[in-house]
């Protein structure tokens, strides 16, 4: 079982070892569990090796688009005269996700590694590790890690005695979903609104403070010693699916499950077994409805789809969703999906950052109906204009904000239109209300 | 009402809140701001930083201190203002002395989370969201998405994270604050 | 210099040919295809927020925000195809749901571009059935007021205000739908420049407290005019609503003034529609000042005139081609000329090179130094008692004028008599700015046409007119119907406007010859 509960005998633990383990947190007790030994080899590597490294691994963002690490590093051009910059993305805000909660909060030190191994493969001297408000003790981590390691001489002027510059810098969120876009966590970082910026200019060209920058998921860094410790080839042979997903994932799992919590898999794993071996499968008396596999912005899968879905990008593709940021959320029978989906609809328009129409109008519109349609105000016609409204939302705005919130309506009104329509059409279809009926 | 300020009345502000008083004049707050501003390329990135010393300090963040943290980082208080009210967890208005944010957001919205939310309105006796109890104790807000789901419901009390808070465990967790 | 290299696109079957770097919407103007749009102006920093110029770019998933996106070669862009008047119409549909309707009390119908693009393109109804949000109007300071329930968040005046005005005074306050313009308590719209907001503004969100109710927009009648508050020469629209001048508004040009024009010379509008005129062309009979036909006054002025050295007093507000009549007048009769100008202080826009209210609070005063006029702040100093004073267009208020050393013979050729001229030789009235044609030389030595824009009170002339008429009657041999003959006749004997005409002008103006001298 995944923490909190002890690690269950298929999970595959590289990042998740340590959790629950409070002496891994100092850096002694890090140290003695053979930390900052791949950032003491990674200093004594050229750039480019640990790119090719990180690129051989197959690694992929763990932040939610799966875009190769390696990849993304490579973009970084060295010696052009301009400071580079690395931001790691521990806005962690997409609803059903707590996974770099828990990498933060137990193991600070695998991030900090994770960290300026990455700041020095890009070139960059500075990294800030951005870190969403309301996590008020993996921020106090994070700081208490960052502290440790500068009085070490890990990070500073001259980190680890080889005269290289890093700096690691820990920036406080102040309760904006958004900054988890990696140009809005930019714009929030240079102490602007989160407003995410539009593409081009890219981040690896003009990122944070006008400067080329990479942005990367905790996750993301925190995988990176050990692959640099392990090899290529070690990572790369993590995969139970297809080459294009190594590695292990982080899965956090919520809801409406018996084992609700933070698990690590190898890329290609059963859902099924997953849900129903690892997680404990549903409350007692209960069963599965629904699963939206990877934070509240991709499509809500059936538990048929769900269960014939191998656990990698492609997998979720295939059966109609999508990995997105790990996020596990299972519905059962007891739920009402209209009210699931009118309430992550309400958590899109409180978290629009008002720019681009669609989203600003759009997801406050889509709330409003869902919400009347939730308290048996709808109308059939409603559902049209819900679906139009989604149409509208998606692939017209800077980010994909808009998009997700109407991602879940399409999938939601697609997979489970029999619940709106007997909403609309004035039948109780809440059995737990039932019952206390 | 004689459309006289009386002096009382004159040393509040225009919505009868104290007088706002500097943070970062002298002492401690300041080199806190002096070292975070050795962390940026620029003044204006040390904004988020300043405001949540301001808000740590004075425990919201008034007019005044908008004013105060736009000079500091040569910034104007309109451009501070529209950071502010983009940020969720910066206090534009004085909260009680426990502030309460219970996550309802859908994945412990289907764990129960409305119920722990009812539960906290009644036993503060604010009975509203958004409104301070009457001995200026206890506010009480729902909070989009605390990232802690699978440990449903997380409430955040001030600078305190809980987990796993069932309408039951309410009166106890209220009881250890005093 | 580097060639530039241009770059060849086809935009709704159209080829066009533009240089690299240029956004597809700017690409599109110039095959005269508009790509409907709010947020961006081409004097702003491009946010790409309002999402209306989505345009198809061949082979590109999805739609393109054709103000962010710059030309690539061979691309193949569709502007009104079923894709993007479907996109449009979701933006407008979006835009107008919380938008109050209220097109009939709003100054902006009529100039609304969410009107006319709804109008246009938009659905015929709503299907909207939700409340709409409500915030009440705020007076933002200077000129401005804010209508937050007509705002679509295009950040046109927040840009403004921070990148080119530099007084971040406006923010975009709160998230979500909730957003909407705010400002600091205490910290007004006062900048110089700030009433460009409201000219920024596509809707009825920011409206001008001055024309506040005053007129609809399809009631005005416009005419493309100079500013004449300052030496700036901002090319303005003046609009008129039944004969009266009702505001000044920026008209573009991209060598002085881009978009702008500053709040003093926008307000300062009123003097145009004094009721209190010289209207009646009169001259002195038997010592009292007597109404006459035009025919008579222009006599008698050229018999006062004749053989006398004349002391013109001259307004810096009068066209080149008074100033210009007027100086041949001078050089018939010998005599000097001189003129004063009103000054305050100087107020740039720091966004824009070499744009600023200056200090020199006429538009002309550059023409008539280029015409031979001294500038003075004692007009009458050296006023012989033999000569005949001609006062063209100045007041003379604020002179302190002993009535005893004027000479018998005093020509008023202005809108109003001076009070400080009791009994005056002859008066001819003449219109003022607004009233007539002709070219004013800004400070940079920029000759810029305006046209008429209101009827000439009574019997008033353009002042062109009166001044060829009156050297005519003085024997001078060419006559003048039309203010462009005035013009070409001072283009063939003054240097500086060497090779002008109307014509080459244009309604944008043209430098100066540089380091030509006065004939």
């Amino acid at each position: 079982m995944g923490y909190p509960h002890k690690s269950h005998q298929r999970e595959t633990t590289v990042l998740s070892q340590h959790f629950g383990d409070v002496a891994a947190r100092s850096l002694d007790g890090w140290k003695q569990r053979g930390g900052y030994r791949a950032l003491e080899k990674a200093l004594g590597m050229a750039p480019a090796d640990i790119v090719n490294v990180v690129k051989e691994s197959g690694l992929r963002g763990r932040g939610g688009a799966g875009f190769p690490t390696g990849m993304k590093w490579s973009f970084m051009k060295p010696g052009d005269g301009k400071p580079h910059y690395l931001c790691c993305n521990a806005d962690e805000s997409e609803p059903g996700t707590f996974k770099d909660r828990e990498i933060m909060r137990w193991t600070p030190h695998a991030l900090v590694e994770g960290c300026a191994i990455g700041a020095y493969a890009i070139g960059a001297e500075t990294c800030y590790i951005y870190i969403r408000g309301e996590f008020t003790e993996p921020l106090e981590r994070m700081e208490a890690a960052v502290r440790e390691a500068y009085d070490a001489g890990i990070l500073g002027g001259n980190a680890m005695g080889t005269g290289k510059r890093i700096d690691v810098h820990v920036h406080k969120g102040a309760g904006a979903y958004i900054c988890g876009e990696e140009t809005a966590l930019m714009n929030s970082l240079e102490g602007r609104r989160g407003n995410p910026r539009i593409k081009p200019p890219f981040p690896a060209v003009a990122g944070v403070f006008g400067q080329p920058t990479t942005i990367n998921n905790v996750e993301t860094l925190a995988a990176v010693p050990a692959i640099l410790m392990n090899g290529a080839d070690w990572y790369k042979g993590m995969s139970l699916s297809n080459t294009k997903s190594t590695g292990t994932k982080l899965f956090s799992v919520c809801g409406n499950i018996k084992y609700p919590g933070t698990y690590e898999i190898v890329m290609g794993f059963p859902f099924k077994d997953f849900l129903y071996d690892l997680c404990g499968g549903p409350l007692d008396g209960r069963k599965f409805k629904a699963v939206i596999p990877g934070g509240v912005s991709v499509p809500i899968q059936t538990m048929e789809e769900a269960e014939a879905t191998l656990m990698d990008y492609e997998g979720f593709v295939e059966h109609g969703s999508m990995l997105g940021s790990g996020g596990v959320i299972v519905i059962d029978d007891a739920q009402n999906m209209v009210r699931v989906i009118a309430r992550i609809a309400r958590f899109f328009a409180h978290e629009s950052c008002a720019q681009c129409t669609q989203c600003r109008e759009g997801t406050a519109w889509t709330t409003k109906i869902l919400e009347r349609i939730r308290d048996g105000q709808g109308t059939m016609e409603d559902l049209d204009t819900l679906m139009s409204l989604a149409h509208n939302m998606t692939g017209t705005t800077i980010c994909v904000l808009s998009d997700s919130c109407a991602t879940p309506v399409i999938s939601g009104i697609k997979k489970f239109g029999h619940e709106f329509e007997a909403l609309i059409h004035g039948k109780r279809v809440h059995p737990v209300m039932a019952a206390v009926a | 009402m004689t459309g006289i300020k009386s002096p009382e009345s004159a040393s509040h502000d225009a919505h009868g809140h104290e007088p706002y008083e500097p943070v970062f004049t002298t002492g401690k707050a300041r080199d806190e701001l002096n070292v975070l501003l050795g962390r940026y390329p620029t003044k204006m990135a040390a904004l988020l930083p300043a405001l949540w010393i301001v808000q740590r300090e004075r425990g919201w963040i008034s007019e005044g201190a908008m004013a105060e943290v736009a000079d500091v980082l040569e910034l104007t208080p309109a451009y501070v203002k529209g950071v502010v009210t983009f940020y969720t967890m910066y206090h534009q208005h004085p909260v009680g002395k426990y502030f309460i944010q219970v996550c309802t957001t859908s994945p412990c919205g289907i764990c129960g989370a409305e119920d722990v939310v009812k539960s906290f309105l009644q036993h503060t006796k604010t009975g509203e969201l958004g409104i301070t109890s009457a001995d200026d104790k206890y506010t009480v807000i729902e909070v989009e998405c605390l990232g802690a789901c699978g440990f449903a419901t997380p409430v955040m009390i001030n600078e305190e994270f809980i987990e796993s808070v069932t309408p039951e465990k309410v009166p106890e967790i209220l009881a250890r604050l005093t | 210099m580097a060639e530039q290299k241009m770059v060849n696109l086809t935009i709704e079957g159209r080829q066009v040919t533009v240089p690299e770097g240029t956004s597809i919407l700017e690409a599109a103007k110039t095959a005269g295809i508009l790509i409907p749009h709010y947020c961006y102006h081409p004097s702003l920093p491009i946010p790409g927020v309002c999402r209306m110029c989505l345009v198809e770019v061949e082979k590109a998933p999805k739609l393109a925000p054709s103000c962010a996106t710059s030309v690539a070669e061979g691309q193949i862009v569709h502007v009104h195809n079923e894709r993007t008047l479907e996109a449009r119409k979701g933006v407008l549909e979006f835009l107008l749901i919380n938008h109050p309707l209220d097109c009939p009390i709003c100054d902006q119908s009529g100039e609304c571009e969410l009107q006319d693009f709804t109008y246009q393109e938009g659905r015929a109804d709503s299907r909207y059935r939700e409340p709409k949000r409500f915030n009440p109007v705020e007076d933002f300071g200077g000129d401005v007021l804010y209508v937050p329930n007509r705002c679509i968040l295009c950040t046109r005046c927040v840009r403004f205000m921070d990148d080119v005005a530099h007084d971040t005074v406006l923010n975009v306050s709160e998230r979500g739908d909730r957003a909407l313009i705010g400002k600091f308590e205490g910290k007004d719209l006062t900048h110089p420049w700030a009433a460009n907001v409201i000219d920024l503004c596509p809707v009825g969100a920011l409206l001008s407290k001055d024309f506040l109710n005053k007129a609809r927009a399809w009631e005005l009648d416009r005419a493309a005019s100079i500013c004449p508050n300052c030496t700036q020469g901002c090319n303005i629209m003046i609009e008129t609503r039944d004969d009266s001048v009702v505001r000044f508004k920026p008209r573009p040009n991209e060598e002085v003034n881009k978009h702008f024009m500053c709040d003093y010379g926008r307000l300062n509008y009123r003097w145009v529609n004094r009721q209190d005129r010289a209207e009646l062309p009169m001259v002195r009979v038997n010592g009292v000042l007597t109404a006459t036909e035009w025919e008579t006054a222009i006599t008698s002025a050229a018999r006062i005139i004749a053989g006398k050295s004349v002391h013109v007093i001259a307004s810096p507000m009068l066209s080149n081609e008074a100033l210009f009549l007027l100086s041949e007048l001078l050089e018939h009769n010998g005599g000097k000329g001189v003129f004063r100008v009103a000054t305050g202080d100087e107020a740039p826009l720091p966004g824009v090179e070499d744009l600023a209210l200056r200090r020199d609070r006429a538009a002309n005063v550059v023409g008539a130094e280029m015409l031979g006029y001294r500038r003075t702040e004692n007009p009458l100093e050296g006023l012989g008692s033999g000569d005949v004073l001609i006062v063209a267009g100045d007041d003379l208020e604020g002179l302190s004028i002993d009535v005893a050393t004027l000479p018998a013979d005093v020509v008023v050729i202005g809108t109003s008599v001076p009070r400080a001229i009791a009994n005056p030789s002859a008066v001819l009235p003449i219109t003022n700015f607004a009233e007539e044609e002709g070219t004013f030389t800004n400070l940079r030595g920029r000759v810029q046409r305006f046209t008429q824009a209101k009827a000439a009170p009574g019997l008033a002339r353009p002042s062109w007119l009166v001044l060829g008429d009156l050297l005519g009657a003085m024997g001078a041999q060419t006559q003048f119907f039309l203010p462009s003959e005035v013009f070409a006749n001072m283009a063939a004997e003054k240097s500086h406007f060497a090779g002008m005409s109307y014509d080459t002008l244009g309604m944008r103006g043209l430098p100066v010859l540089q380091g030509a001298g006065t004939a």
